[in-house]
C-alpha cells in the first residue's frame, strides 16, 4: 500500500515530522532523568538538565596572591588565576560589581592608576603604583565543561540501603513470576481442550475476574494470612502475587491453547497419549511465545507494584521493596536531592527497561492476545 | 533465613510441588482410583476422564476463590462493621462518606480521571497507531512511545516531578514559562482543579503506548480491500480513516478505552507519590489507602464502591467472551 494514489508526498512529510514531534515528546521526561542522575545536586539546581551537555559560564574570584615586585617604580603580582590547574578565561574585571568587564587579552584600567591584564589561559598582571599591602581580589568568568559522574549511584547504593531495596524487589519478584505460570498453565489447558460440564461458566468466571479491584482482597486477605501465620512476609505476597495475577495468566493462555492445531491433540490422543502427556508434551512448549508474555507481564507488574508491596509486606526497611523505599522514605527524607531521586528511580526503573526492549515481542503478542480477541 | 534462600526455597517448593501435585494426582486417578487394568477398563477411562478436568484446575480455582472472590464477600462483610470491626453498623460505613467532603472529592476527581485518561490515552494511542501505519522506521517511534509502560507508576511519577519542579532550572515546565515571560516559578500540582489534569497527564503518558500497541494491530487487521475501494472511489486520507478505518476497528477501541477505566480505578501511585492526597488531588484509591491500617471498616467499604462501578464493565466483559464462545 505504499504507492497508491492518494498518499501525497507533502502528507508524508507532516506524517514524519509529527512521529517525530510526538516520540520527541515522550521521551523527554525519561531524558531529563537520565541526564539529571548523573549530575550533582548542585549542577541540578544551578542549570537545567537540556542545558547540561553545553559548558556553563560560571564567575569566579581568587586572590592575587603573588609575592609584589618592584619594577620600574611600580608594585607588580603576577600568577596564574586557575593555579595549577587550567581552564579558559573569557572575560575578567577587578570589582566585584562588574567582574566580566573586560574580555581576555585587554587591559583593564582600574581605580587608583592600577591595571589588571589577563590572558585567556589564566595568567595575570596586576600593577599599582602605591604599595600592596593586602592581596587584591581579581575576577573572571570561565567556561566550566559539563561534568556528569556517577556519585549519585555511589550515594544511593552505598549508604542509602537501595541495594537491599533491590535485592528485595528481585526476590519478591521472581517466584512470583514463576509460580502462577504453572498453576495457571494447566488451568488453561482444561479450559481449552477439555470437555466437562460448567466450562463455560469458569471460562466466563476468570473473564470476570480480570476486572475485579485489587483494593478489595487487601484487607481481608491480610486478616486472613495473619490467622494463618503467615503474617504480612515473603510467603504473603507471593501467594497474593500469584492469586492476583492468575486471572490474566489463565485468560492468555487459554486463548492461546484454543487457538493450537486440533489435529496435533487429536492425533496425539488417538496414539494413545494421556491428557497429562498431552498437556506436558505438546500443548505446554507449543505455548512458549504465550508463556512469555504472560512472564513479562507479571514480572513488569510485580516489579513495579506499591499497592501489594505496601499491604503484604513488613513496614520496616530491612523489608522494603524499591518502590515503598522511593515512595515512602527517600521522597520524604531526601525530598529536596534530586540527584539521589533521579539516581534511585533510574536503578528501579532500569531492569524492567532492559526486559522490555529484549522481549517487547512477547509483550506485543500477549496485549494483542488478551485484549483484540 | 534470609530472604534470597527463602525465595529460591519458595520456587522449588512451588513449582516441584506443581509439577508433583499433577503428576501424582494423575497417577492416583490412572492406576489407583480407575485403573485401566480391571473388570470394566472403558467406563473406568470415562470416570477418569470425568475427574481430570478438575485435577488441572483445582489449584487455579483454589487460589481464584481465595484471593479474589472470597474478597468481594469479605470486604462487603468487613465493611458493615465499625472501625474496630467489633460492632454491627450496617450501612454506616458507606453513610459516612457520603458524608464526608473528602469521599465527595475524591470521587469526583476519579470521575474526571475516567473520563480524560482514558479518552486522551486512546486518541494519543490511535494517532500514534495510524500515523506510525507506513512509516519505515514507524517501529522505532512505536517501541520509544511505548516503554513507559515498562516504568512503575512510582518512577514515572518521579520522572514527572523533574518536569513539574517548582524552579526554572529544574522544572522544564517552570521553564518553558520562563522562556515565555513569566517571572515567578510555579507549582503546578498546588494550583487546585487544574493539579488533577498535571497529574492525570502521567497516566496518559504511561497509557498511550498500551492504547497504540492493541490499535495498531488492529488496524493491521483491517482488510485491504476496503480501503482501497474507498481510494478508489476517491476518498481523501481523513475520509478514509474516519470513514472507513475507524468503524472497523470500533469494537478495539471499546476495549482499549474500558481497560483504561478500569485501571484507573486501581492506581493509587500517583497521587500518592506527587500530592499525597493533598491540594484536591484525591482520587478512590488513594483516599481508600488513606484509610487503610487505620480504619478498615471505611477502607472496605471504599473498595466496594470501586468494585460497584467496575461491575457494569464486567458484565459487559462477561458477556462478550460469551459471545465469542458460541
Amino acid at each position: 500500500m505504499d504507492n497508491i494514489a492518494g498518499t501525497k508526498s507533502s502528507l508524508n512529510w507532516a506524517v514524519q515530522i509529527s512521529v517525530i514531534l510526538l516520540v520527541v515528546i515522550w521521551l523527554i521526561p525519561t531524558v531529563g532523568l537520565l541526564v539529571s542522575s548523573f549530575r550533582d545536586r548542585d549542577a541540578i539546581t544551578n542549570s537545567g538538565w537540556w542545558l547540561s551537555a553545553l559548558p556553563v559560564e560560571q564567575n569566579f574570584a581568587v586572590k592575587a596572591e603573588g609575592e609584589p615586585v618592584s619594577k620600574d617604580g611600580v608594585n607588580v603580582i603576577e600568577g596564574n588565576v586557575f593555579g595549577e590547574g587550567s581552564g579558559t578565561v573569557s572575560k575578567f574585571g577587578g570589582r566585584r560589581a562588574a567582574p566580566d568587564a573586560f574580555k581576555a587579552g585587554e587591559t583593564a584600567e582600574l581605580t587608583k592608576g592600577r591595571t589588571l591584564t589577563m590572558q585567556s589561559n589564566g595568567d595575570y598582571v596586576y600593577t599599582s603604583p602605591a604599595e600592596i599591602k593586602r592581596a587584591p581580589s581579581v575576577y573572571f568568568a570561565a567556561a566550566q565543561p559539563p561534568e556528569f559522574s556517577m556519585v549519585n549511584y555511589e550515594t544511593i547504593m552505598g549508604s542509602a540501603n537501595m541495594d537491599r531495596a533491590f535485592i528485595n524487589t528481585l526476590t519478591v519478584t521472581i517466584p512470583a513470576t514463576i509460580i502462577p505460570i504453572l498453576i495457571a498453565a494447566f488451568a488453561a489447558y482444561a479450559l481449552a481442550w477439555m470437555d466437562f460440564p460448567g466450562r463455560g461458566l469458569l471460562i466466563a468466571v476468570v473473564v470476570g475476574l480480570l476486572v475485579v479491584p485489587l483494593q478489595l482482597a487487601l484487607v481481608p486477605m491480610l486478616k486472613l494470612h495473619n490467622a494463618m501465620g503467615v503474617g504480612q512476609s515473603f510467603l504473603g505476597i507471593w501467594m497474593a502475587h500469584t492469586g492476583f495475577g492468575l486471572p490474566l495468566a489463565i485468560y492468555l493462555l487459554r486463548n492461546y491453547m484454543v487457538g493450537l492445531p486440533r489435529d496435533i491433540i487429536e492425533s496425539a490422543k488417538v496414539d494413545g497419549a494421556t491428557d497429562f502427556q498431552v498437556f506436558t508434551k505438546i500443548v505446554l512448549p507449543l505455548s512458549f511465545p504465550a508463556l512469555a508474555s504472560f512472564a513479562i507481564f507479571q514480572f513488569l507488574w510485580t516489579w513495579n507494584d506499591l499497592l501489594v508491596a505496601k499491604v503484604f509486606l513488613p513496614s520496616n526497611s530491612e523489608s522494603w521493596v524499591m518502590t515503598v523505599k522511593i515512595a515512602d522514605d527517600l521522597l520524604g527524607s531526601r525530598g529536596g536531592d534530586w540527584g539521589i531521586l533521579a539516581a534511585a528511580a533510574f536503578i528501579s526503573i532500569a531492569v524492567p527497561l532492559i526486559v522490555f526492549f529484549t522481549m517487547q515481542r512477547y509483550l506485543v503478542r500477549g496485549l494483542l492476545a488478551g485484549s483484540v480477541k | 533465613m534470609s530472604p534470597i534462600i527463602q525465595g529460591l526455597l519458595t520456587i522449588v517448593i512451588g513449582v516441584g510441588g506443581c509439577v508433583g501435585y499433577f503428576y501424582a494426582s494423575n497417577l492416583l486417578l490412572d492406576k489407583v482410583i480407575f485403573p485401566v487394568q480391571s473388570k470394566n477398563p472403558g467406563k473406568n477411562i470415562n470416570r477418569a476422564n470425568m475427574v481430570r478436568p478438575w485435577l488441572f484446575l483445582f489449584p487455579a480455582m483454589f487460589a481464584l476463590t481465595l484471593y479474589l472472590i472470597y474478597p468481594v464477600v469479605g470486604s462487603f462483610y468487613r465493611s458493615l462493621f465499625n472501625r474496630s470491626g467489633d460492632e454491627f453498623i450496617a450501612f454506616g460505613n458507606y453513610v459516612s462518606l457520603g458524608q464526608d467532603p473528602g469521599f465527595r472529592t475524591a470521587f469526583l476527581n476519579n470521575f474526571m480521571w475516567m473520563l480524560v485518561v482514558p479518552a486522551a490515552s486512546t486518541f494519543f494511542g490511535l494517532l500514534v497507531a495510524q500515523l506510525t501505519d507506513r512509516l519505515k522506521w514507524g517501529n522505532i517511534a512505536k517501541s520509544l512511545i511505548f516503554m513507559p509502560m515498562a516504568i512503575s507508576f512510582v518512577g514515572a511519577s518521579l520522572i514527572w516531578r523533574f518536569m513539574y519542579a517548582n524552579n526554572p532550572d529544574i522544572g522544564l515546565l517552570n521553564a518553558i514559562r520562563f522562556a515565555m515571560g513569566a517571572t515567578e516559578a510555579l507549582d503546578v500540582l498546588q494550583v487546585q482543579f487544574w493539579n488533577n489534569f498535571f497529574l492525570m497527564v502521567i497516566l496518559i503518558w504511561i497509557q498511550t503506548g498500551f492504547a497504540m500497541v492493541i490499535l495498531s494491530g488492529a488496524l493491521r487487521g483491517i482488510p485491504e480491500e476496503t480501503i482501497e475501494a474507498a481510494i478508489i472511489d476517491g476518498a481523501n486520507p481523513f475520509q478514509i480513516f474516519f470513514k472507513i478505518k475507524v468503524p472497523q476497528i470500533m469494537g478495539t477501541i471499546v476495549v482499549v478505552w474500558t481497560t483504561i477505566t478500569i485501571l484507573v480505578l486501581k492506581v493509587f501511585d500517583i497521587v500518592y507519590t506527587m500530592t499525597g492526597g493533598n491540594f484536591g488531588t484525591e482520587i478512590l484509591p488513594s483516599y481508600m489507602m488513606s484509610y487503610m491500617f487505620r480504619d478498615d471498616g471505611r477502607a472496605t467499604a471504599v473498595a466496594f464502591v470501586i468494585m460497584i462501578i467496575v461491575l457494569p464493565v464486567m458484565v459487559w466483559n462477561i458477556r462478550q467472551a460469551r459471545a465469542e464462545m458460541k
